[in-house]
């Protein structure tokens, strides 16, 4: 059975690991963003990212590097979508900008085309309302590096159809990809409760309780986790960890969600995680180091 | 580029993320736990020492270990 390409929207750091992904399971995929710098970018990082798939991805097969990326159309003309089977979007969490991103969508692509929303905290049925599509638009929360995760947290919004559900849990199958079902709420399960942690973390550290290494050392070496909360918050980007906080706040009554004021400041100062060299950590050549 | 730097380089590199790694362990047995770190560490074997790694230098066993990543890029280095 073949499938129509895949559109993906936003070529940052989620749209390109959703794009390799889908490229290296065998779909075609159309990946739209603004300007042609960001889609030159894309295919360079695409590129190294497809090179290095078998080394970093344990069982995985060697695969020829440019029939992959061949696989991806890079463009900015969403006129192109008026193909696409189905539509991942990963645009920033930025309310205006999805919502005309989901009119422009609507306009385009074929009535039955399911819409998939890449975001970590924006309710699902929100999006769904800036549509004539309501029971085809669903949630599809991602994590990074997109190729390597096993999981996808999949939202069901209010007037999510059951076949629309099918239809994403039958791609996220063929990307080698399990389907954990939620129902729509601010952040979901996963930024409901991580946010929660990572803005507790920060307000430790700006109490001096204890130090970024130290806080991260309790979740990894007692808890078995991979990474600490604050290594995650800067892996993550300072501001879209504000960002998301900010959304939940305003979803959710109650001071539950106010950012830390050490984390408005950070990101007012541009010490932004990874991105920037330096959050909660610096970094050279990639590793965390402590900020000093 | 002193072939005497590209060890204590590469050591450094992974000393934070994999603290204790010994030149002969094995950096890619950790599994996919370590998977960012793996894509990091390969970028950083090219930018850090210049070269261009090509498909036939992307084999696992060039990159099993500290050491053997010092002999992949002393071998291009001298290439």
């Amino acid at each position: 059975m073949s499938f129509g390409p895949v559109g993906v929207i936003g070529a940052g750091v989620m749209g390109v690991g959703v794009a390799q992904d889908l490229a290296q399971t065998g779909h075609r995929v159309i990946l739209i963003d603004m300007t042609d710098e960001i889609l030159e970018a894309a295919r360079r990082q695409l590129t190294k990212h497809v090179r290095f798939h078998h080394l970093v991805k344990r069982d995985a097969e060697r695969q020829d590097v440019a029939e992959v990326i061949e696989r991806i159309r890079f463009s900015r003309d969403y006129g192109l979508l008026a193909g696409a089977d189905f539509v991942i979007e990963n645009v920033t969490e930025d309310w205006d900008l999805k919502q005309s991103v989901y009119r422009d969508l609507d306009g385009i692509c074929s009535p039955e085309c399911p819409f998939a929303a890449n975001t970590s905290a924006i309710p699902i049925s929100r999006i769904a309302a800036a549509t004539d599509r309501a029971s085809r638009v669903l949630g599809m929360h991602f994590m990074n590096p997109v190729p390597l995760k096993p999981a996808v947290e999949v939202i069901r919004g209010r007037h999510t159809s059951d076949a629309t559900i099918e239809e994403a849990e039958a791609l996220l199958t063929r990307m080698g990809k399990e389907a954990i079902i939620v129902n729509d709420s601010p952040g979901f399960v996963s930024n409901r409760v991580l946010m929660l942690t990572i803005n507790e973390s920060v307000s430790i550290l700006h109490e001096g309780v204890a130090t970024a290494e130290t806080i991260d050392a309790i979740f990894k070496r007692c808890f078995a986790h991979e990474m600490g909360p604050l290594e995650t918050a800067d892996l993550i980007g300072l501001d879209t960890v504000l960002q998301t906080l900010r959304v939940l706040s305003d979803a959710v009554s109650g001071s539950k969600y106010w950012p830390c004021p050490l984390l408005e400041s950070m990101v007012d100062s541009g010490l932004l995680g990874r991105k920037s060299g330096q959050g909660f950590y610096r970094y050279e050549g990639g590793e965390p180091l402590p900020a000093g | 580029m002193e072939t005497d730097d590209i060890r204590p380089r590469l050591r450094e590199f992974c000393s934070v993320r994999a603290p204790g790694l010994a030149d002969e362990d094995e950096i890619f047995e950790v599994g996919d736990v370590n998977s960012l770190f793996a894509i990091e560490l390969l970028t950083f074997v090219e930018e850090a020492f210049g070269i261009t790694l090509e498909d036939e230098d992307l084999e696992k066993k060039n990159f099993s270990s500290i050491s053997a990543m010092a002999a992949l890029v002393e071998r291009k280095l001298n290439a």
